[in-house]
């Protein structure tokens, strides 16, 4: 029996033991940055210190186990206290602790230096998918986009083969450029999520109302991946994040056509659309945002969520809908919207709800429209 | 001590139990209601078990087959808070119920009729909780933590039932444990002094302080969030001006002694067992009693542990990072008397003393990943991954779990008066010592990998460790119900126990005969030092 548990123990210690060679998929990834490194060299100095101390121990539990026992004669001793030994094991565990604890607080405090950044990105947690946003002043902080779940739904359901980046796959990548200070601004739009890129060694709860600081200088230029750690509702398994480090130049030309292109965008937003470009726009909006819930045909699930199709609302005031969109309905599974999608979107969506399902206001929602409800608020 | 034996035994025939079943409605007897909880606890236990297979199921491979994610939510919510509200913390008042009046030479609790109710409050709590599951929209999904505003503005409509389960629950316990206060503070028999009581005795005594210092609290978040839900409060609700992190300060506040009351009076039994096995007094008692005190007091400043993502300033980060440590130092202490009571003893293994020994070894493991998880810098890589889910079940499973398998065949001689057959039990043991193993030691590594807790679905690199990990649950699961078989042989047919069932057992209920009376003590015994712990 004793035999039994002596070979468990020592088989539980090669386990961790091996562990630590065979690096990656067992342990902690060494990341690719300075602060990931650290994190890692004191991940690995405080196991090893936990193993030597469960050596020590357990050896000396397991020795007792074999040697003092009745089978083999053993006579009970009687002594039963020693203020030294409850000294001695007081003292010497507190200042294992406190050579545990220096280099945890060096590190902690150079995480927490959160200043001289070379830009900002804000990080916007929603169910369920990720929004970045590039706060650069020059460009009105627009260039903004959504990255949410790439694997398709047959990997998920067993219908097809899974790929390498089976989860771990967005159809947008945060791009970042290496050797740079980039400062993440983490919050959230509904529930409590959590941004997690474990090659960086950082993690922060995205929490609505409030904007967590975080930063990294990736070193090497590569594709790293992680995933919400927050439980965030029904799809929390399903909201991951990729980030892309690319070397200095080939991000600056990148962003230079994102932020030139986000400019003619813009520009589209004070023209005016015809009735059919509008409903053409709209079906693909409401088919990508809305159909989930309110369904393709614009009959909802009632109770639960309204249908459109005869909808009080989309036959009603077109501004008390347009800012319904907007705002959202608070408390409900119904989103603000203002903050997803842009004028154009909003406006032929709204007018699309006003003009499909058997609904015929045949009054016209122009992305102007949307602009001069929001300014108005 | 005869005369006493023999009192009893004549009370015994003036008003024993009430036949049928409402002996069990109307029970106002300590071993009644201490049986009632302890069966309560063990279904609740396979209720909690099965849903824990249908989480193994489904993570069994990548993708999903079985269940859907939202159903999954639920799953692993209704596992946490049932195995924690429902299992490990009725086993140990149903322990407490049985044990305690005994310990201390009482007849009865001080309070039976409270005893009674704070019983009977269960069954409909847990009823309650268990047919949301049924309801439209589902159950609890928010997580045992129940974060707001998942748990509040977003969560499914049957919360407000969940909201008064908890309620229930807390009542229950603060019930319990002003109870178990009455009982040790003042029916103990001429003699024990506070410094001589049994360790079971004083582990029990601040954990009932613990409760009854954090249930409230428990209950003070579940209302606001009854106010946020329905009376348009803001109190989690930050489009309100309120702060969902509050809730998590109020909740880990209660939720971190929480853990405490959940390992505290384990650290007691196993104080009892170890001695008895190695035949040999419990090495640093005094040192045990204020090593217990120290860490109920710290569980009261560590609670922001749970936080370090949230983004508090460095300086709270700082100090609850040496707050958490610090609180290694007296479990070692405990860890280190335990070895120091079996060096030089003369040792035998039965199956008490198999799970006492696995406990120490599995909870130190779980202690020193706890060390690993209060190292700010590192937790961050941690927290909310695979590796913190094998963290607190080596802490909780083969820590609390353990010690209630091992006082049950520790002390299921002196309730039934039978003995378990030893064969059996120790094929319980391996069985659930290799399962509990199997199950959640590669868990370490798929959270070190990268896995996050709580997700349905899983990228291929964490295939491997899923899989043993799923076959270990199954393992462990089953050799449960081998468990339920070995109680029901030994309430059955096992064969007669004598009043000291163990040669090394020492303590008052051993001088009582087996089956213990009805009315344990009716007249106050000596605490002779034979008896006695100190
Ligand atoms: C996550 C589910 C969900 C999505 C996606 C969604 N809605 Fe809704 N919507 C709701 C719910 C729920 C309500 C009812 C809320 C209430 O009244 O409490 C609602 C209500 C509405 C109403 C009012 C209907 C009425 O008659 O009361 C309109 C209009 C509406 N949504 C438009 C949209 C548009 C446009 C989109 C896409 C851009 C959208 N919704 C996407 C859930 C959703
Ligand atoms: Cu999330």
């Amino acid at each position: 029996m004793k035999n039994q548990i002596l070979r468990m123990l020592t088989g539980t210690l090669a386990f961790i033991a091996s562990g630590t060679v065979l690096a990656d998929e067992w342990n902690m990834r060494v990341g690719v940055t300075d602060i990931s490194r650290q994190v890692y060299d004191l991940h690995m100095t405080i196991f090893y210190i936990c193993v030597a101390i469960g050596v020590v121990v357990f050896g000396v539990l397991f020795w007792s186990v074999f040697q003092h026992r009745k089978s083999k004669g053993a006579v009970p001793a009687t002594f039963h206290e020693s203020t030294k030994l409850e000294l001695a094991w007081t003292i010497v565990p507190t200042l294992i602790l406190i050579v545990m604890a220096i280099p945890a607080t060096q590190v902690l405090v150079q995480m927490y230096d959160t200043g001289g950044e070379d830009m900002n990105i804000e990080v916007r947690g929603y169910q369920w998918k990720w929004q970045y946003k590039y706060l650069d002043e020059d460009y009105n902080n627009s260039y903004s986009f959504f990255s949410s779940l790439a694997t398709p739904r047959s990997q998920i359901t067993n219908r097809s083969e899974k790929a390498d980046t089976y989860l771990l796959e967005v159809d947008e990548h945060l791009r970042i450029p290496i050797n740079r200070k980039v400062r993440f601004l983490v919050t959230s739009e509904d529930v409590i999520h959590a941004w997690w890129v474990p090659d960086f060694g950082i993690k922060r709860d995205a929490v609505p109302g409030m904007l967590n600081e975080l930063w990294a200088i990736v070193e090497t230029p590569g594709i790293y991946r992680g995933q919400c750690t927050e439980l965030c509702g029904q799809d929390h398994g399903f909201m991951p994040i990729v980030v892309e480090a690319m070397p200095e130049a080939e991000f600056d030309a990148w962003y230079a056509t994102k932020v030139s292109s986000e400019i003619v965008r813009q520009e589209t937003m004070s023209k005016s659309l015809t009735h059919d470009e509008l409903m053409v726009q709209g079906e693909a909006t409401y088919g990508t945002y809305c159909s989930s819930c309110h369904m393709a045909n614009g009959e909802g699930v009632p109770p639960v969520f309204p249908a459109i199709a005869g909808s009080i609302v989309a036959n009603g005031s077109r501004d008390d809908h347009l800012s319904l969109v907007i705002n959202g309905i608070s408390g409900s599974a119904m989103q603000a919207f203002g903050k997803q999608l842009d004028a154009v979107q909003l406006a032929s969506v709204v007018h699309y709800q006003r003009n499909a399902f058997g609904n015929d206001v045949g009054d016209v929602s122009q992305p102007q429209d949307v602009i001069n409800l929001s300014k108005g608020q | 001590m005869s005369e006493i034996i023999h009192a009893d035994h004549h009370d015994d025939h003036a008003h024993g139990p009430a036949k049928g079943i409402l002996r069990w409605l109307y029970t106002t007897n300590h071993k009644d209601i201490g049986t009632l909880y302890l069966w309560f606890s063990l279904a609740m236990f396979f209720i909690g078990g099965a849903m824990a297979l249908v989480i193994r199921t489904e993570l069994f491979q990548p993708g999903l087959q079985f269940i859907e994610p939202a159903f999954f939510n639920q799953m692993t919510t209704n596992h946490g808070l049932i195995m924690v509200f429902g299992a490990i913390m009725p086993a140990f008042v149903g322990l407490a119920n049985w044990l305690i009046p005994m310990q201390v030479g009482a007849p009865d609790m001080a309070l039976p009729r409270m005893n009674n109710l704070s019983f009977w409050i269960l069954p409909f709590a847990f009823s309650m909780m268990i047919s949301t599951l049924f309801m439209e929209g589902g159950g609890p999904n928010f997580g045992w933590t129940f974060y707001a505003p998942l748990s509040t503005t977003y969560a499914p409509d049957s919360v407000t039932y969940f909201i008064f389960a908890v309620h229930l629950m807390g009542a229950s316990s603060i019930m319990g444990s002003i109870n178990i206060i009455a009982t040790i503070l003042n029916m103990r028999a001429p003699g024990m002094t506070l410094m001589k009581m049994p360790m079971f005795v004083w582990t029990w005594l601040i954990t009932a302080y613990l409760l009854i210092a954090v249930m409230p609290v428990l209950a003070g978040a579940v209302t606001m969030m009854l106010f946020d839900i329905h009376f348009n409060t803001s109190f989690f609700n930050a489009a309100g001006g309120g702060d969902p992190v509050m809730f998590q300060h109020i909740f880990w506040f209660f939720g971190h002694p929480e853990v405490y009351i959940m390992i505290l009076p384990a650290f007691g039994i196993v104080s009892h067992i170890i001695p008895t096995f190695a035949r040999k007094r419990l090495f640093g008692y005094t040192s045990m009693v204020y090593a217990v005190a120290s860490i109920a007091f710290l569980s009261f400043i560590v609670w922001a542990h749970h936080m370090f993502t949230v983004g508090m300033p460095l300086a709270g980060q700082l100090f609850f990072m040496y707050s958490t440590m610090l609180i290694a130092v007296p479990t070692g202490v405990k860890v280190f008397n335990w070895i120091a009571t079996m060096w030089r003893g003369s040792m035998t293994f039965e199956t008490p003393m198999l799970f006492a020994i696995a406990f120490v070894v599995l909870f130190t493991i779980g202690g020193l990943s706890g060390i690993m998880l209060a190292i700010t810098p590192a937790d961050y890589q941690y927290h909310d991954t695979y590796f913190v889910v094998a963290h607190f079940h080596y802490v909780l499973v083969p820590g609390a779990l353990f010690s209630i398998i091992a006082a049950v065949y520790f002390w299921i001689p002196k309730w039934t008066g039978k003995m378990y057959d030893e064969s059996l039990g120790k094929l319980h043991f391996w069985l659930s010592f290799i399962g509990v193993n199997v199950t959640f030691f590669p868990q370490h590594f798929s959270g070190l990998a990268g896995m996050p807790r709580r997700i349905p679905d899983y990228a291929l690199q964490f295939a491997d460790f899923n899989m043993i990990s799923s076959i270990g649950a199954f393992i462990f699961g089953f050799s449960q119900l081998f468990f339920l078989y070995v109680l029901i042989k030994t309430i059955r047919s096992g064969k007669p126990a004598v009043g000291r069932a163990w040669e090394g057992a020492k303590g008052l209920e051993w001088v009582l005969p087996s089956p213990a009376p009805y009315h344990s003590f009716t007249y106050p015994p000596e605490v002779t030092d034979k008896e006695s712990y100190a």
